[in-house]
């Protein structure tokens, strides 16, 4: 654990040593501000026109967490799909070519405390990137009244996403040498996640079923709309072990290859 | 103590190294030689715990480097081939990770990580950013990484390559130093380094132990050099080439 914990402190560190990390936030909040400005606005302009319309049941169905939350936190994880493979892809093709690789894994420590330590390392970044986007909620609170609850349960859900994706970043990326190919393969993994229960949409067999469980917005959409089940807490949870667990078995191979 | 024992590696199906074994005593310094491709970096990762061999084992004073690996590998202070350097991080921020990775307690990081700079000449360098410094230094910063908490048994792959006359002086006498109460084993292509620090030789050639002698035993009047050339070409024309043909490639190596 200690030892985890020196190699997370190091990493995190040397993601705000290089621009990647500020390139990334700017990018993720930049495009969260504008995703929150343009859904606030039509927001605006449908308040104005139902107004117009004098039908109060038909205003009280306008609601700023299906309206402008809601859609922010999709968006927002679209941009995830991008983001992480370029956050992810050093963690260990960097060490590989570098060869810093030879030192850690001859170092006394387990191969287990590298990869918690990249896990730790990046999933506190997610955090604190996804923490700095929790200006547009507050924001909202400011000028207006949305239900606290629903928000905080879609930036969970945000986070547990975010989190799924880090470690499928860390798996691809220690299976080369190369970042670009670590990169890509991540955003290939993730973007498949996000389609996969396209075929299933009309049908309904047990193989089907399967890939609707594995698609990932049918768990985070849960979430966004305010349900924490404990369904989609295990998934997004076994996601990440089944990710991190083979980290780990890839790490190890090289001592049996 | 290093033991090797009976060491094969295969890859896919070239072997790179086969039945190497050689010992390496406390208190003393084992040089390494052989020309390039030889095996001398495989045999020095499987050593290390880098990698695993395919057959045979490792005995880092008397700990066996594949099943009691976390125990065997504290005792150890490894010199890759390539410094392992992080580009970005300032020389102390990168000795203190390696220290407390190593396992040196939280009290006494700062002491080791002052008498690493000390002795690898790094003082004035401790601030700088290590994708910034010249070959020599990397190459410094790598032995006291090797060495910070304070290992002993020391393996150096090619520790004075890249480095200038004096700097090759001053590490040899370091590496001297260290030896006095650790075991050391180094990689070289560079003969008179062996015959001046070294108290016992290594060759190996095509994965093979060709030659395993103290320096003191060798015979006396013939050179370093003849006796590298006689044991490394003895062992190819056994492989069926001329002994000439294969002269004429070692010479052209070290041209």
């Amino acid at each position: 654990m200690k030892n985890s914990l020196t190699i997370a402190g190091k990493e995190l560190a040397g993601y705000f040593v290089q621009p990647v990390a500020y390139v990334v936030m700017t990018v993720f909040l930049l495009l969260g501000g504008f995703f929150f400005f343009a859904l606030l606005r039509y927001f605006e302009v449908m308040l104005t026109a139902y107004s117009a319309m004098q039908n109060p049941a038909v205003l009280q169905r306008l609601n700023l967490n299906e309206r402008v939350i809601e859609p922010m936190l999709h968006n927002l994880a679209v941009v995830l799909v991008i983001l992480v493979p370029a956050i992810t892809m050093r963690s260990f093709a960097e060490e590989k070519r570098t060869g810093t690789y030879e030192f850690l894994l001859t170092a006394p420590i387990r191969t287990g405390e590298i990869v918690a330590g990249k896990f730790i390392a990046a999933a506190a970044f997610m955090l604190i990137m996804i923490g700095l986007a929790g200006i547009f909620p507050l924001i909202l609170m400011m000028f207006g009244n949305p239900e606290i609850g629903v928000m905080f349960s879609g930036y969970l859900g945000l986070v547990f996403l975010a989190i799924s994706f880090v470690s499928i970043g860390l798996f691809t990326s220690s299976l080369t040498q190369n970042q670009i190919i670590a990169a890509i393969s991540c955003f290939g993994a993730l973007l498949m996640l996000f389609v996969i229960s396209w075929p299933a949409q009309a049908g309904g067999t047990q193989f089907l079923g399967l890939l609707r469980y594995l698609s990932l917005p049918e768990h985070f959409s849960q979430m966004v709309t305010g349900i924490i089940d404990t369904r989609d807490i295990v998934y997004f949870v076994s996601l990440i072990f089944v990710a991190l667990f083979l980290t780990q078995r890839s790490v190890e191979s090289a001592r049996w290859r | 103590m290093i033991e090797v024992k009976n060491l094969t590696k295969v890859y896919g199906d070239f072997v790179a190294v086969k039945d190497v074994s050689f010992k390496a005593e406390s208190g003393s310094i084992l040089g390494f030689l052989g020309p390039n491709g030889a095996g001398k970096t495989t045999t020095m990762r499987i050593i290390t715990g880098f990698m695993p061999a395919t057959a045979g084992t490792v005995l880092i004073d008397g700990l066996d480097i594949f099943s009691q690996s976390l125990e065997a590998r504290r005792k150890i202070g490894y010199l890759p081939e390539n410094p392992p350097l992080y580009p970005d991080m300032r020389v102390e921020a990168y000795l203190r990770f390696v220290a407390k990775l190593r396992g040196v307690p939280k009290a006494k990081v700062e002491t080791a990580l002052e008498h690493a700079l000390e002795i690898c000449g790094l003082t004035d360098m401790s601030h700088r950013i290590c994708g910034q410094l010249s070959k020599g230094y990397r190459q410094r910063v790598g032995l006291a990484q090797a060495l910070i908490h304070d290992p002993p048994v020391l393996v150096l792959d090619e520790p004075t390559i890249g480095l200038d006359p004096r700097q090759i002086h001053e590490i040899r006498t370091l590496i001297r130093n260290l030896s006095s109460d650790r075991t050391v084993v180094l990689s070289t292509h560079i003969l008179p380094e062996v015959s001046q620090i070294c108290d016992k030789v290594v060759i190996i050639a095509d994965g093979h132990v060709v030659l395993q002698e103290y320096l003191k035993q060798l015979p006396v009047g013939t050179s370093l050099e003849e006796i590298f050339l006689k044991a490394i070409t003895k062992e190819r024309h056994e492989d069926g080439s001329t002994a000439e043909e294969k002269l004429e490639e070692v010479g052209a190596g070290h041209a």
